[in-house]
């Protein structure tokens, strides 16, 4: 993928751009596929070495991350502050382990040290911290905050004349949040067309079936209703999600929206559906078995 | 008496300075511009003042996202409705990262007045004070208030401002400059010190010369930076006056008094009383009126300061 003109006269931009290479991965499907099995890999060995963290809704969204890092986004590794880059805020900060995967994978720092998840002094905290990990947007965790915090990063990338585009992933469950649907209907009302929420509908929350804890639907009717364009996927589906990201981008004059229908626990048999393993991470055993199934 | 002075409107006036000055600084409301005096710079850069709806927690979350992207946003709601309503997302997407947003509020402490309970803040500078990483401000008049918004805007991180509803009287002149941190000395003396914040600092130079006519003298210290405060001013004051007495707009939980309070039983343990809103919440009334039955008028500050000076 080709760097875009700078038609940017913005002072916080311009002595960066030149400075790292522009990550433009233009992975195939085919190598995408190989990337989602180690993130998912590198998930199962994070959260069984440290004991606890949220693998299922990790390995929901694996597919949605790997296509916007190795396909979508215009981002530096090197640079993670350049501030042209395409922004991926992760709202559902407990896929910290998906994120803190991905980040590595892309080179934003060592694979190593992926190991070293919520112990103590390291830069993988449980759920997202800006300040510590390169390549993090938002300190996340407190569900429903990363639909208004997207706002105004697309806000000011419209105020700055950038080109960027804003990314944000939502859980299904985190739209129980009232805050998500504030944003919902500022985000229409600002017309912020440079910005995509991603809704990675696993339909399972902590306590069960979301439609048995605090059913959402009519769902799509909702977005529709607070003004956003609406696109729904099947989420596991390369093709799919890099065509609703396509198509987004010529969405003007509102915001849009990926329902991405996904599997809580995707791709390890015994936490497919499964909310046990939401909050809960593999024993030894588990592990084994897992990446067992992921080879 | 001194000139009375809206510190909302100051408020507002400064931030159309600033705006000219400063093509980064935006300007974030929840439906209440008209009261909060944001509507000066609505009326001035509407494209960089976005009106969020009655919907606090958005508008945070939109700030924290401004600021994340070099933007300076001044974000505006009553004291009551921020940090109350947003309590969390100000702690998540403000304060734990450390973001560049200024939090400027009106209508604290109970001189909102009429509009009774659900519009009178007072908890609001516990709840915010007892964030990591915040600045807090409470100007004493309008004056005041105008170079503390400049002060914020100079500097990196998060701010929150407690402004007033009503006119208050000027306590300095034009030539005053406002500096972070630092406490004021309003007034020498050395039989008790009063610290004072908001509208009460007009309040205790009332009191302290009504009580010099007893023959008490009394100092009146205001401290504006209520965080970081000014540890060094209150010990000198406590090892040289020997009594302390606060007074803020605000419950006796958490505020000023709290602070003062724990800096002296760290540092200096004098006698010490306090002038704050008791473990109640107030009704509606006129600002007068509310501040008499809650015991924030001169009349108890000086029984305050007796009372310090009898346990001495």
């Amino acid at each position: 993928m080709p760097l875009p003109e700078s038609s940017d006269s913005s002072p916080i931009t311009s002595a960066q751009n030149t400075k790292a290479e522009v990550f433009s991965s233009s992975a195939s499907v085919t190598e995408m596929e190989a990337i989602a099995k180690r993130l998912r890999r590198h998930i199962i060995s994070m959260t069984g070495k440290a004991g606890s963290g949220h693998p299922g809704g990790s390995l929901s969204a694996v597919e949605i991350v790997t296509a916007l890092y190795f396909r979508l986004l215009r981002h530096k590794p090197s640079d993670p502050g350049w501030s042209d880059r395409d922004r991926f805020i992760l709202s559902k900060g407990h896929a910290a382990p998906l994120l803190y995967a991905t980040l590595a994978e892309c080179g934003y720092f060592p694979v190593d040290e992926l190991l070293t998840l919520r112990q103590l002094d390291s830069r993988l905290q449980g759920h997202t911290d800006r300040t510590v990990t390169p390549g993090v947007e938002m300190s996340a965790g407190a569900l429903g905050q990363g639909l208004s915090f997207a706002i105004g990063v697309a806000l000011a990338g419209r105020l700055n004349s950038q080109p960027y585009r804003v990314y944000v992933l939502l859980g299904d469950g985190e739209c129980d949040e009232g805050q998500v649907w504030e944003a919902a209907m500022a985000a229409a009302h600002f017309k912020v067309d440079n910005l995509v929420a991603i809704v990675d509908n696993n339909g399972q929350q902590i306590d069960g079936w979301n439609r048995d804890v605090m059913n959402l639907e009519p769902f799509n009717k909702k977005w529709q209703a607070f003004g956003w364009h609406v696109i729904e996927v099947d989420g596991h589906a390369f093709t799919q999600l890099i065509d609703a990201f396509e198509q987004a981008k010529s969405v003007r004059g509102k915001p849009t929206v990926v329902i991405a229908h996904t599997i809580k626990g995707k791709g390890v048999s015994f936490m497919e559906n499964n909310p046990d393993f939401h909050g809960k991470a593999p024993n030894a055993a588990e592990v084994e078995i897992a990446l067992k199934e992921l080879e | 008496m001194a000139e009375e002075v809206s510190v909302r409107e100051a408020y507002g006036k400064t931030l159309v300075e600033l705006g000219k000055e400063n093509q980064d600084i935006v300007v974030l409301d929840a439906d209440l511009s008209r009261s909060t005096m944001t509507q000066f710079f609505a009326g001035e850069f509407p494209e960089r003042f976005f009106d969020c709806g009655i919907a606090e927690q958005n508008m945070v979350g939109i700030a924290a996202g401004l600021a994340a992207s070099g933007k300076m946003p001044f974000a505006s709601t009553f004291a009551v409705f921020a940090p109350g309503r947003c309590f969390d997302q100000i702690r998540m997407s403000i304060a734990q990262p450390g973001l560049n947003v200024k939090l400027v509020t009106t209508h604290g402490g109970i001189s909102v007045g009429e509009d009774g309970t659900s519009h009178q803040s007072i908890e609001d500078l516990s709840l915010i004070c007892s964030l990591p990483g915040f600045t807090v401000i409470v100007p004493a008049d309008a004056i005041e208030t105008a170079q503390a918004v400049k002060v914020a805007a100079a500097s990196y991180g998060p701010v929150y401002i407690r402004l007033c509803r009503p006119k208050i009287p000027l306590v300095y002149n034009q030539g005053y400059r406002f500096i972070l941190g630092k406490a004021v000395t309003m007034r020498q003396g050395k039989d008790a010190t009063v610290i004072a914040i908001g509208l009460m600092v007009s309040v205790a130079l009332e009191a302290a010369e009504d009580l010099k006519r007893e023959g008490i003298d009394c100092r009146v210290l205001n401290m504006p930076t209520l965080k970081p405060v000014d540890e060094a001013a209150i010990i000198k004051a406590a090892s040289e006056t020997g009594a302390i007495v606060t007074a803020e707009e605000h419950l006796e939980h958490g505020g000023l008094g709290s602070i003062v309070a724990r800096v002296l039983a760290k540092h200096q343990p004098v006698p010490m009383e306090f002038v704050a809103i008791k473990d109640t919440y107030a009704k509606s009334g006129k600002a007068a009126e509310l501040l008499q039955r809650y015991g924030l008028t001169a009349k108890y500050i000086k029984q305050a300061v007796h009372a310090v000076i009898k346990r001495m």
